[in-house]
């Protein structure tokens, strides 16, 4: 086994939005989004936000605190609970000058929606050769790792990745989470925005003043349709995104202590699919586990296995592995650590990485 | 309150603590039978309700009843000859057709279905451009913002939410915008339709929903769909105004509908209009009408018939010449030579297209795609170039 230098864990990589401060000032993933809205709101009037419980109480998970009494009942709103008729509104709003951002209020309540999301979201713009563009954002509370009952732990990436027209994104950071909301309320096309709940409240060292600033300079690296290495390293490459980036950095650590270098790829952007990032960390290590919370079968983390192997097979030196969810309905909260992807899951798919060939 | 959502009532302190109603509630109910002015014979029917439409607007809207019967003909014809795939008409339905494009100003916004091609080309789309959808080139071919006419839908009562976001950003931006949404019957009964309803009523916006009650969906019959006393009932259950009109009398579905968009104009809200026509064919070229209906059924509206009835209805008035009738009817021809013309003209198709509007910018997936399909094409077209293991020699090979 290959001995190698470790790169800083984290997002130190191939990051460099921030000018660097003495103070600590740290936010929750959770506020950096509340912050995106806030600021997209502020710097453009078309842009409303609504959706069940995001007016006075800022929704159930707070994203939208305070919105409405900043900008006012007209700008961020309650609807009906009804979550066609959001996303259906949407559309027209769209066409009609605005930006709407709706919340789905949990993962499997935006299941009532899939209508308006397939026919009409994503097909419009190609239906009408690019005369209707619907700039609207889908913000979904998304994925398990919280303990929560039936129907809030879904991850339904694929329902979505599977759709042309669509652009899905799922951050993983802080800053990301700031910088990718902005971008997808700027953004031309419509995007499902997949927010890990069980990151809403990790923090880190950011100050989101700065990433406004920066964001509002045009300083701001593209995020849509870009991956990034999230922990460079030489042996092998995870490729994850979304809830399970914190999991694969945990076992890239942990893999280091056994003496291997493991480089974790962040795809941040699940929809557009940045091939060229993937297959050149792929190229380099020679070896990969996909990891993601959804289960596996006919799942995004297949579609990477696909497409890492037409693309990278002569530098592969093992099959390319996944670690998912199993084939099964999200499990009850005392059932869902056998479940979700844990460090000694990808641990153990990397030692089957064929190392003694 | 919400500054946004309609009047919230007042809930009345009684025992049961329930809000008690108000005596201006019945007034949503829609009338006792629908509205007419004009009966099948021709003969004024007054309705102090609705005054009728003058003879002048009468008169510009029964010409394009005689261009919208002469459109339905064509498209069959052009379905027979194989010109188009398949083409819904809304032949018995022209009257509807006709008045919601008619009682919209051009600050309006017309949302219709697959079934309301006479409405969109009434509003002024080029009948070629809205003949793209059945002819197969691309989805939809006009531009909705041309003349603010939506893409015509196909899943059924989603466009009623579009309809309805259109009109909450039009009232958010201060515009004067009223929209009307189409449907059917049929319609009536998804999810998308009531959530429609009920969001217009909430966020008090300027929609009129118009559903066409042709008594059937393909082949289930209304009493299938819903056992409501009609279809304008369920405004009621929103809080807004539902009313009936006779759907194959034009002058009635000029003033109901024209009652309708003013109300929304004014600031009064939404409201709904179900108009009783029938469908005269089949549900489109490729259904069979005889496996679930009888031709008795169909003849008996034939006296109904919104054509002969506002013809009747002119020329006992002598507003309407024979001389007027054949400058119509000519007038009706020359629109359907048009079309005759360039659905008979095969239009050029662009298979590089297919990737254009997927996003506003091509994918680096799409881009291979893209590439992928120009080099078989190219490959195709140069079968003597290529060589023994070519696409273009692998077809030939299979078709030996
Ligand atoms: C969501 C959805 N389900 C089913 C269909 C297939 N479909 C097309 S038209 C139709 C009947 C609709 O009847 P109605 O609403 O009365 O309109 P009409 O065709 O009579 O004008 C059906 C079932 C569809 N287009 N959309
Ligand atoms: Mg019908």
């Amino acid at each position: 086994m290959t001995q190698t230098t470790e790169a800083p864990a984290g997002n130190a990589v191939g990051q460099s939005d921030t000018p660097t401060r003495a103070a600590k000032v740290t936010s929750t993933f959770a506020k950096a989004l509340n912050a995106a809205l806030a600021d997209a709101m502020e710097a453009d009037p078309a842009v409303l936000m609504f959706g069940e419980d995001v007016g006075p109480l800022g929704g159930v998970f707070r994203i939208t605190d305070g919105l409405t009494a900043r900008f006012g009942e007209e700008r961020c709103f309650d609807t009906p609970l009804a979550e066609a008729g959001i996303i259906g509104m949407a559309v027209g709003m769209a066409m009609n000058g605005m930006r709407p951002v709706v919340e789905m209020q949990f993962d499997a309540f935006a299941y009532p929606a899939f209508e308006q999301v397939v026919s009409h979201v994503a097909k419009m713009p190609n239906r009408t050769k690019g005369k209707v563009r619907l700039p609207i954002v889908i913000r979904i509370p998304y994925a398990g790792g919280i303990g929560g009952v039936e129907h809030h732990c879904d991850s339904s990436e694929a329902y979505y990745a599977h759709t042309p027209g669509l652009t899905v994104l799922a951050p993983a950071t802080v800053r990301d989470a700031y910088f990718m909301l902005r971008e997808a309320i700027a953004s031309p096309d419509p995007v499902v925005f997949l927010e890990p709940k069980k990151l809403y409240w990790s923090k880190e060292e950011v100050d989101l003043a700065d990433l406004r600033r920066t964001f509002d300079d045009g300083e701001a690296p593209r995020r849509i349709g870009r991956a990034v290495v999230a922990r460079a390293g030489t042996d092998a490459t995870l490729i994850t995104y979304g809830p399970s980036v914190p999991t694969a950095l945990a076992a890239a650590a942990a893999a280091a202590e056994e003496g291997r270098s493991i480089e974790v790829i962040d795809l941040r952007s699940i929809v557009p699919f940045d091939d060229e990032t993937v297959s050149a960390s792929v190229r380099r290590t020679g070896r990969a586990v996909v990891v993601a919370e959804a289960p596996g079968f006919a799942s995004v983390a297949s579609e990477i296995v696909a497409r890492v192997q037409e693309r990278c097979f002569h530098s592969l030196a093992a099959p390319v592995l996944r670690v998912t969810g199993f084939d099964i309905p999200f499990p009850s909260p005392k059932l869902e650590h056998f479940y979700l992807p844990s460090v000694d899951r990808i641990l153990d798919a990397v030692d089957d990485l064929q190392w003694e060939d | 309150m919400s500054a946004v959502t309609n009047q919230g009532r007042e809930h009345a302190t009684g025992s049961a603590d329930a809000p008690a109603l108000q005596s201006t509630d019945s007034a949503l109910l829609p009338s006792a039978r629908p509205v007419q002015l004009v009966d099948p014979d021709g003969h004024h029917t007054p309705d102090e309700r609705y005054p009728s439409p003058s003879d002048e607007s009468l008169l510009g809207a029964y010409g394009r009843l005689v261009a919208g019967r002469r459109i339905n003909d064509q498209a069959n014809a052009l379905v027979r000859q194989g010109r188009m795939a398949v083409y819904p008409s809304s032949h018995g339905q022209e009257a509807c057709q006709v008045a919601a494009a008619v009682v919209l100003r051009e600050e309006d916004w017309l949302f219709p279905t697959y079934r309301d091609t006479v409405a969109v080309i009434t509003r002024g789309v080029d009948p070629l451009e809205v003949f793209t959808l059945l002819r197969g080139d691309w989805h939809s071919g006009y531009d909705p913002y041309e003349h603010r006419v939506a893409t015509q839908a196909t899943p059924l009562a989603t466009q009623l939410l579009h309809a309805v976001g259109m009109a909450h950003a039009a009232k958010l931006r201060g515009e004067s915008t009223v929209v009307l949404a189409m449907c059917g019957d049929g319609a009536t009964s998804e999810g998308d339709f009531h959530e429609a309803l009920n969001f217009a009523a909430v966020f008090h916006v300027p929609v009129v929903f118009f559903v066409q009650n042709n008594e059937f969906a393909i082949s289930v019959p209304l009493a299938s769909q819903s056992v409501a006393p009609s279809l304008a009932h369920k405004a009621i259950g929103y809080g807004m105004p539902g009313e009936r009109v006779d759907g194959n009398d034009l002058a009635a579905l000029l003033a109901v509908l024209g009652s309708a968009v003013s109300r929304a104009r004014d600031g009064g809200g939404p409201s709904l209009v179900e108009a009783h026509t029938y469908r005269m064919q089949a549900h489109t070229n490729a259904d069979d009408a005889t496996r679930y209906r009888s031709a008795d059924d169909v003849d008996r509206w034939i006296p109904k018939d919104p054509l002969v009835r506002m013809r009747s209805y002119l020329s006992g008035l002598d507003l309407l010449t024979e001389d007027g009738e054949a400058a119509l009817a000519a007038e009706a021809d020359a629109i359907a030579a048009v079309i005759r013309k360039g659905l008979n003209t095969d239009v050029e198709i662009n298979p590089a297209e297919l990737f254009e509007y997927v996003y506003a910018e091509k994918t680096t997936q799409l881009r291979e795609q893209a590439e992928q399909l120009c080099e078989e094409l190219a490959r195709a077209v140069e079968p003597a170039a290529a060589g023994p293991d070519s696409a273009a020699s692998r077809t030939e090979g299979n078709q030996r």
